[in-house]
């Protein structure tokens, strides 16, 4: 879509301030003055007044340093006592979205309204076919009564002017399962028991009410600490950042890393096993397999379509199956996942092997506090870089191409048919429900929460047509001279 | 005989240093597609290496574009688009 959100720019504009702040190490001394130097005196407020921009800020603020908004107590609790409490703290905790009230605008409850484009027509199809008989003509116009009103939407669908339009709650009618609605004041909750941390509220809110609570200020204490920091980047990372993907490995040495990995290591290992398994099943004579690489996918069957567990592979993600090496080999190391999604948030918090995530918005917010300009890095030389068909997972249908290929490789007599469920919305969550009544046309189901694959992740920076270009650029380099040294450092932004 | 100004190429040059990167560059990318066919032939569109634009705040805020020599700071796609259609009504 063409269009700056200008909530996004807010928020990372932000997230590049905490950072600098946190790196500097004068967060308790300057944190009271941030949301006074976003929102100056005189400054055309976006809310009813510069104060309550202020106050949004600094909500936004709290989030950013992990905190959730609901569980705040005393509202005159200045920021630098909470992030005191944000450099002192052990650990992070669940749940890992939050809803700014202050923020929240809440929208009215979603409805069908009649525009002026109404013309009080003769035929009057609405009033005919309203089944709770809810629409009168008042003054020439169709009117609709809200106490009568089902939201059913047929005056819409039948209206010949196209004069009735829904007016939605972006947050609820983006959750695909339900989990966002109003409490008695109007304002958006988050019922943790089922919200499948898909992220799309978060994407959708033309507000910037639902923030993610950041683990960034815990990334930044590990990578001051000394320690041994390991960097696992997700195989979506490459196409977010300008640069190539040697220059951003730099460039997260230079943040203070002591290793990075590509997660797409352990997607060979997630290709491997679930070929194995999808042939194993096959041969067992189960009807299909769905994978289970994306957690909000797996999150959602579990809590909303329990039918469907069976029918899961069991094989590990990527993610895990990466940190598993890595704390094999160096089991002092903090793992630090980095990606574009919200759900590996919460992946990684019960997997008890990684012990903090880092969004891509944060990654980018980390670089940028520490004026390290991807680009210009120098290449770091990468040996022993993962498969084509491993880097290529955030892509949507690549995951069950390359289990359709491994199988295919290994097991000549076995036919595997892919199919695809691209993107968790309530139209597809009602196909997999189908899937587990009749025999789909496919054995290898393979999900994806986000449509278009993790390019499409809520946190990613890039388009995700720029982010796939940029990936399977990352993949030519990466297989045509594995080892050679490179050439080409001035590859620099993307020409569309 | 001089060019017409209407056959004149305008030339956006959008920075893609890291900071204007994150703070919006990457939404501006396709932005022609946001044009009608006989101006979106007349620019061309190239990313840029960091600028150095970012550094200091003298030339104002991320993510900076250049329209032929015109600089954007705080660039938008609505705000370059204006100044692409102001150079092209010159």
């Amino acid at each position: 879509m063409l269009y700056n959100n200008n909530a996004t720019h807010i928020r990372r504009e932000l997230l590049v301030k905490l950072a600098s702040l946190a790196f500097e190490g004068t967060l308790r001394e300057k944190i009271d003055r941030v949301p006074l130097e976003m929102i100056p005196k005189g400054q055309p407020s976006v809310r009813c007044c510069i104060h309550h921009d202020r106050a949004v800020i600094k909500y936004r603020l709290l989030a950013m340093m992990g905190f959730a908004i609901e569980k705040e107590t005393d509202e005159l609790r200045p920021l630098s006592s909470y992030a005191e409490e944000a450099l002192t703290r052990t650990a992070v905790e669940d749940p890992l979205l939050t809803v700014i009230d202050e923020a929240c605008s809440a929208c009215v409850q979603s409805h069908y309204f009649v525009t002026n484009a109404c013309k009080g027509c003769v035929a009057r199809p609405c009033v005919l076919n309203c089944p709770k008989k809810a629409i009168q003509m008042v003054n020439g116009q169709a009117r609709i009564d809200p106490s009568l009103c089902v939201n059913c939407g047929l005056c819409q669908k039948v209206c010949p002017y196209h004069a009735i339009v829904k007016v939605p709650v972006p947050c609820e009618e983006a959750c695909p399962v339900g989990a966002i609605s109003k409490d008695p004041q109007g304002k958006e909750h988050i019922d943790f028991t089922t919200c499948i941390y898909c992220g799309k509220c978060m994407s959708e809110c033309p507000f910037g009410a639902i923030m993610e609570r950041s683990q960034m200020l815990d990334v930044i204490r590990a990578l001051q600490s000394g320690n041994r920091i390991v960097a696992l980047v997700a195989p979506a990372i490459p196409g977010q950042f300008p640069g190539d993907y040697p220059q951003l490995v730099t460039a997260l040495k230079m943040l203070g890393f002591t290793d990075v990995y590509e997660v797409a290591q352990g997607a060979d290992e997630t290709i491997e096993r679930e070929a194995e398994e999808l042939v194993e099943r096959i041969h067992k004579g189960e009807p299909f397999m769905t994978t289970s690489c994306c957690p909000a996918y797996t999150r959602c069957a579990h809590i909303h379509i329990p039918e469907l567990k069976p029918y899961i592979s069991t094989t590990k993600s990527p993610m895990l199956y990466t940190a598993e090496q890595v704390k094999q080999q160096t089991p002092e190391s903090f793992i630090v996942f980095i990606g574009p999604c919200v759900a590996k948030k919460e992946e990684a918090l019960r997997s008890g092997v990684v012990d903090f995530v880092l969004n891509t918005e944060e990654l980018g917010a980390l670089l940028v506090a520490k004026e390290i300009d991807v680009p210009h890095c120098e290449p770091a030389s990468i040996l022993n870089t993962p498969s084509a068909a491993a880097k290529s997972f955030p892509i949507v249908g690549k995951v069950s191409q390359a289990v359709w290929e491994k199988v295919k490789e290994q097991e000549k007599g076995v036919q595997v048919r892919p199919l695809v469920v691209d993107g968790i919305d309530r139209q597809n969550l009602k196909i997999l429900r189908q899937a587990v009544k009749t025999k789909p046309d496919g054995n290898l189901i393979e999900v994806m929460a986000c449509q278009g694959g993790c390019v499409a992740g809520p946190t990613t920076i890039s388009k995700p047509m720029v982010a796939v270009k940029k990936i399977e650029d990352w993949i030519r380099k990466s297989t045509v001279r594995m080892n050679a040294p490179q050439e080409e450092t001035t590859a620099v932004g993307v020409r569309s | 005989m001089e060019r017409s100004n209407h056959d004149r190429k305008i030339h956006v040059v959008i920075c893609s240093g890291t900071t204007c990167y994150l703070m919006g560059a990457a939404e501006l990318f396709g932005i022609e597609k946001a044009l009608e066919e006989s101006l979106a032939s007349r620019i061309s569109i190239e990313g840029s290496p960091c600028m150095n634009l970012c550094k200091g705040g003298s030339y104002g805020k991320a993510p900076f574009v250049k329209v032929n020599d015109t600089l954007i700071a705080t660039a938008t796609v609505p705000k370059v688009i204006e100044e692409i259609r102001r150079q092209a009504a010159m």
